[in-house]
């Protein structure tokens, strides 16, 4: 079995692994760099309870192999707890009943922060849009939305997470960045 | 077949293609929202190397080239949506992208990776169909890069399959800019709007001018092995007003042109109404609204 070294930043944290070059970036996260916040749902992209950032654009890391964070920035629910925005939506997935059995939230959050950094106002359709690739078998996502709404109410632009350009959105993938 | 046991990253295209040259066996990684479902399920098995293409700068980026947009191979849906010149001049793009699986999967899933994994049901082959859109193919097979392109339904041979050669690579997808006057429509039917595998979809485009519809492109996704031509429809369209009895007798030819299969998502009898249903119902509104 091929491995592969790569060097990237782990919520802002400079990271080597080796890692089974067919390993995806959620195994590595959660076994390897041992950050288990980030959840394994379906394994394939269907969920959304494995959302992370990536140059800080939102994506489900069971799709992703984790040689491609190679030179990247990779943000998981863990990195947002030093955010504002990201406490944020913590306190009103609190405050708004959000949270049920929970699986789904670190997921939900990590989608809700790139929705509101892309699109800080949006309407409760646009809430339920960007969160179109993420269940959650619990709360009938009525106060998820409720939750996105309220951190969206009182939010400031956000601060620019690593990876992220400075108007909080950053599309273009990593090339060459290592 | 020998297991993968060999990563490269290379960093531009003559190296890329001088590697799938020598290495042989080569299983090429872009987005990989298809290529890690489809491991794990056993579906597509890894070659001995796996070849991550994303550090490749020619594959990316939009730019228009004389009458064309040229979206490299690997524009994320995302990027695809977003970029001025799609919008600009092929709001149909847009439209499917709309429909494309999740926020999650566009930000990662590739136009190109979408062309290549050649699912009858690929969300951007429709409608690139309709737009009249031709692949870009490079190789190297000795000291000169070689490039070809090739119109987009005749790169697809069945589910999965392509005219892809073993050591080429898809450098881009070229679309013509559509001509004044030019409409078009994409309708993907499914059970839900997000993460749905398309049980039907279609495209209609043409030119449309004093009434007369012309330069008519039809398409349907998931009927078929492959995306394929509406051409019955096409014809029946083709010079016609858009009135009450060209669009039954389109919308008849278009049910009597597709041969569909029955599996989970739709049976063949379905599939037949809803192409039918559908294609009345995008000509009924292109003809009420142009």
């Amino acid at each position: 079995m091929s491995q592969q070294t790569i060097k990237f930043t782990l919520n802002g944290v400079p990271t080597r692994v080796t890692v089974p070059v067919q390993m995806s970036a959620l195994e590595m996260i959660r076994n390897v760099a041992g950050l288990t916040g980030t959840k394994y749902g379906c394994g394939e992209g269907e969920c959304g309870a494995c959302t992370i950032q990536l140059d800080g654009v939102s994506l489900n890391s069971c799709l992703l192999f984790a040689v491609e964070c190679d030179g990247r920035q990779v943000t998981t629910v863990e990195g947002l707890a030093g955010d504002a925005l990201g406490q944020k939506i913590e306190k009103a997935f609190v405050e708004a009943g959000a949270v049920q059995c929970g699986f789904c939230t670190p997921g939900m959050v990590v989608q809700a922060r790139q929705l509101l950094a892309t699109n800080p106002r949006p309407s409760r359709e646009e809430i339920q849009r960007g969160i179109e690739g993420n269940l959650c078998r619990c709360t009938g996502y009525v106060k998820i939305i409720d939750a996105i709404e309220a951190a969206s109410k009182d939010s400031l632009p956000p601060a620019p997470l690593p990876g992220e350009g400075g108007d909080g959105r950053s599309l273009r993938s990593g090339l060459n960045k290592e | 077949m020998t297991a993968l046991d060999n990563y490269v990253a290379p960093t531009s295209l003559e190296q890329a293609v001088v590697q799938l040259q020598e290495l042989g066996e080569v299983t090429i990684l872009a987005g990989g929202t298809d290529l890690m479902p489809q491991s794990h399920a056993g579906r597509v098995k890894f070659k001995r190397t796996l070849m991550n293409i994303r550090r490749i700068p020619e594959l990316h980026g939009i730019v228009r080239e004389g009458d064309e947009i040229r979206i490299g191979a690997l524009t994320t849906i995302t990027e695809l949506m977003e970029h001025p010149l799609v919008r600009e001049h092929l709001p149909l793009l847009v439209e499917a992208g709309d429909h494309f699986a999740s926020a999650q999967i566009r930000n990662a899933g590739t136009v190109g990776g979408n062309i290549c994994n050649a699912s009858p049901a690929g969300d951007t082959l429709v409608p690139l169909m309709v737009l009249g859109a031709h692949v870009e193919l490079a190789s190297k097979p000795d000291d000169t890069l070689f490039r070809r392109s090739m119109p987009l339904p005749e790169f697809f041979v069945g589910p999965g399959k392509t005219r892809l050669a073993p050591a080429e690579l898809l450098t881009a997808v070229r679309v013509p800019i559509p001509p004044k006057g030019f409409v078009a429509r994409f309708h993907k039917f499914g059970t839900r709007p997000a993460l749905d595998i398309s049980a039907i979809s279609i495209g209609v485009g043409g030119v449309l001018k004093n009434g007369v519809f012309t330069d008519v492109r039809v398409a349907f996704g998931a009927v078929a092995p492959t995306p394929v031509c509406g051409c019955a429809a096409q014809e029946v369209l083709e010079g016609k007003r858009l009135d009450a009895a060209t669009i039954a007798a389109a919308a008849a030819a278009a049910r009597d042109e597709v041969h569909p299969i029955s599996d989970v998502r739709a049976s063949a009898w379905y599939r037949k109404e809803m192409i039918h249903n559908m294609t009345k119902r995008i000509l009924e509104d292109v003809s009420a609204n142009h």
